[in-house]
């Protein structure tokens, strides 16, 4: 088992022709991946990496019951493509593209409510892997390995190296998710977490965090009530100024809310083991599970 | 992206939202034209135009009663730096002065839309206590922060603007009012891409009515496409130069006291490679994202910014190669170095894709580069290094 994805799960790219989704879908395939398909509009009845591409989702749909998209279109179409993979009935929507507006989440976040078979990860993310089944998004296959951690994770890079730590300590990964750096999301810390609590090959869970916002504080709240399995939790931003913007990354300390201290003392309490330094996510687990 | 207060005033009284008549100030012959415009019969208040709160405390807001108290006012701030407890130590340029019509006031509120990541949509935040520092209300009397949550495109209901309009023990003159400000601001903050709106203070005037006497305006950076008007308000003297720089060639920089230069991909891994430094006793001297794609032309772009700050002594270069490949990265870096003279030592962690290669090639380019496997013991490095 796993979570989210597997080697039954049936992909679509939307904005497959694009030069990013052709890249990325070469190495998804590689990997092993079901990539059944794409959507570009104006392009359908054409071949692309020797698949089907479709004019919208619905024909997608009808000629191979894909289940899951991957978006890779510019962020002011992005609203428009998974409002359009929601209401068509995909299970699973992985927008990869960053810089969505703020407000276009608002309304998506609405239709997710009024579709709520559909379940969208990020925007701004990297994707999931469950290793050794399939990889949908930008993560670099090598290093990942099968394995027991669950590993969810607001950063993308800081995925990797999670990821990394977790391999070379020979634990490996059952399924790691990127929600995603945005203010606005589609799957949150939480979800993800019941989803590797019920998880029977997930055995402990890594937590990556972000300054800003609360949902770690949620998570935490969360964890202290419904998870049993062991979790480790590193938050980044400890040194950012308040009232700076890091990078695209939604990560904004305001008004004194959503500070690193804070999320550490949330998780503690709940029976988390906070890692300060970045370099022991994977010892801290070995130790943790001894 | 941040406007001026007067841009968001102009912004307000196009959504027909009470604000102050107003005059500005460039230059000190403008202070004629600028009192023509206003009702000055009574005075009026200079503010000094700055992306920065707390302005009133360092004396950057100031009640005239005649054109010589403006000009003294107009000549003491122009030109020069205000520096409040929300700048840094540098200060931001003052090139502009507005005088606003005067404001009696009889009691002041807090009013405030923001995005609301908690509920994911947009919320009004509304507090009787305005004009003081409200997060410490929010700490001390939470009771007294009021919210409203807007279903997008759907207006608030009348019965929650009556509820809310009593607990502020707004009359019925005051209550239609407030209306209509919720409303507007609302498709304001629509229309426009906001990701806040503030006014603090709210006002109640003298003879009773609702009076937004400042207006803050925070745009999303990422709807900016869609916003040609605001985009073209953008004032660059008011950002970081080295930011403003850094967003030209798509990178994500922003500058810090210490004197490590840090050049990352990945913003969370920027912040941890920051956090990394100091708790091996180092001091970041920025946060700098190079992005996915991580380019000679962008490494080289990235190392020009880090150098422009004369506190860097040392230089980490943390990169965990997805995609991109590492040999590719240490092409560029070992390309940029040579082209734009580096004189301070420099550390590069390279992980993921090719990075064996990488290390090679830095280690054999005959360049003060140190090439590293661990971040912790690349961060190790630098700091003694620099010490």
């Amino acid at each position: 088992m796993s979570i989210l994805i597997d080697n039954k799960t049936k992909a679509i790219f939307q904005g497959f022709t694009g030069s990013q989704a052709t890249m990325h879908a070469e190495q998804c395939i590689a990997y092993g991946t079901n990539i059944v398909g794409g959507v570009t509009p104006g392009k359908g009845g054409q071949q692309h990496l020797d698949l089907p591409v479709f004019n919208n989702v619905k024909e997608a749909i009808d000629e191979t019951s894909a289940n899951t998209s991957v978006i890779f279109v510019p962020a002011r179409f992005s609203k428009a493509a998974i409002t359009e993979a929601a209401e068509n009935g995909i299970d699973l929507i992985i927008c990869i593209t960053e810089g969505v507006p703020v407000l276009d989440m608002i309304e998506v976040i609405d239709v997710l409510n009024n579709n709520p078979g559909s379940r969208l990860i990020g925007p701004n993310c990297p994707g999931v892997i469950t290793p050794g089944e399939a990889k949908l998004g930008i993560m670099p296959a090598s290093i990942h390995k099968k394995g027991s951690v669950g590993i969810v994770s607001r950063s993308g890079t800081l995925t990797y190296e999670a990821v990394n730590q977790t391999s070379e300590v020979g634990l490996g990964q059952s399924t790691c998710v990127g929600i995603g750096g945005d203010p606005i999301n589609g799957t949150s810390f939480i979800d993800c977490l019941r989803m590797f609590q019920e998880d029977s090959q997930t055995e402990s869970i890594v937590m990556v965090g972000e300054i800003g916002g609360t949902a770690e504080e949620e998570a935490a709240e969360y964890i202290k009530d419904n998870v049993t399995k062991p979790v480790v939790s590193y938050i980044a931003g400890v040194t950012a100024p308040k009232g700076k913007r890091m990078g695209h990354a939604g990560a904004i300390i305001s008004g004194g809310k959503g500070t690193a201290q804070d999320k550490f003392k949330a998780l503690e309490s709940a029976g988390v083991s906070v890692v300060t330094d970045l370099n022991l996510i994977g010892s801290k687990l070995v130790e943790l599970l001894k | 992206m941040n406007l001026h207060e007067f841009q968001a005033k102009e912004l307000f009284e196009s959504y027909d939202l009470p604000v102050s008549k107003r005059g500005l100030i460039r230059q000190l012959s403008d202070v004629d034209s600028a009192i023509a415009s206003i009702d000055f019969s009574n005075g009026c208040v200079a503010k000094v135009q700055a992306h920065t709160g707390g302005r009133g405390k360092v004396g950057g807001v100031k009640l005239c009663k005649n054109k010589e108290e403006i000009e003294n006012f107009v000549s003491s701030w122009l030109g020069k730096k205000i520096i409040t407890n929300q700048t840094d130590e540098a200060g931001l340029p003052v090139n502009i002065v507005s005088i606003d019509e005067l404001t009696d006031i009889d009691s002041e509120l807090y009013m405030s839309l923001i995005v609301d990541r908690a509920d994911k949509c947009v919320s009004m935040i509304v507090s009787k206590a305005g004009g003081m520092n409200i997060e410490e209300v929010a700490e001390t009397n939470p009771e007294k922060i009021l919210k409203l949550k807007f279903k997008h495109n759907d207006q608030v209901s009348e019965q929650d603007i009556n509820e809310l309009s009593s607990k502020l023990d707004f009359n019925t003159n005051q209550t239609e009012q407030f209306k209509k400000i919720v409303k507007n601001t609302h498709k304001l903050f629509v229309e426009k891409d906001l990701s806040l709106l503030e006014i603090n203070p709210l006002v109640i005037t003298s003879s009773g009515d609702l009076h937004c006497l400042d207006a803050k305006i925070n745009v999303d950076e990422n709807a900016l496409y869609r916003q040609d008007e605001i985009s073209a308000q953008r004032d660059p003297s008011q950002e970081d130069q080295r930011e403003y720089e850094a967003k030209q060639h798509d990178l994500s920089y922003v500058s810090l006291d210490g004197n490590i230069g840090c050049m990352v991909n990945g913003a969370g891994l920027a912040m941890g490679t920051m956090d990394t430094i100091k708790l091996y006793d180092g001091e970041p001297a920025n946060f700098l994202d190079v992005g996915g794609t991580a380019t000679k032309e962008r490494v080289g772009e990235a190392f020009k910014l880090i150098l422009s700050d004369k506190n860097v002594k040392g230089i980490l270069v943390n990169i965990f190669g997805g995609i991109v490949r590492c040999d590719l990265i240490a092409e560029g870096i070992i390309g940029a170095i040579n082209d734009i003279d580096v004189n301070v030592p420099i550390v590069v962690r390279l992980q993921g894709n090719m990075s064996d290669e990488g290390k090679i090639l830095l280690n054999n380019s005959g360049l003060n580069v140190i090439g590293e496997d661990s971040l912790m013991k690349a961060s190790q490095k630098i700091v003694e290094l620099v010490k």
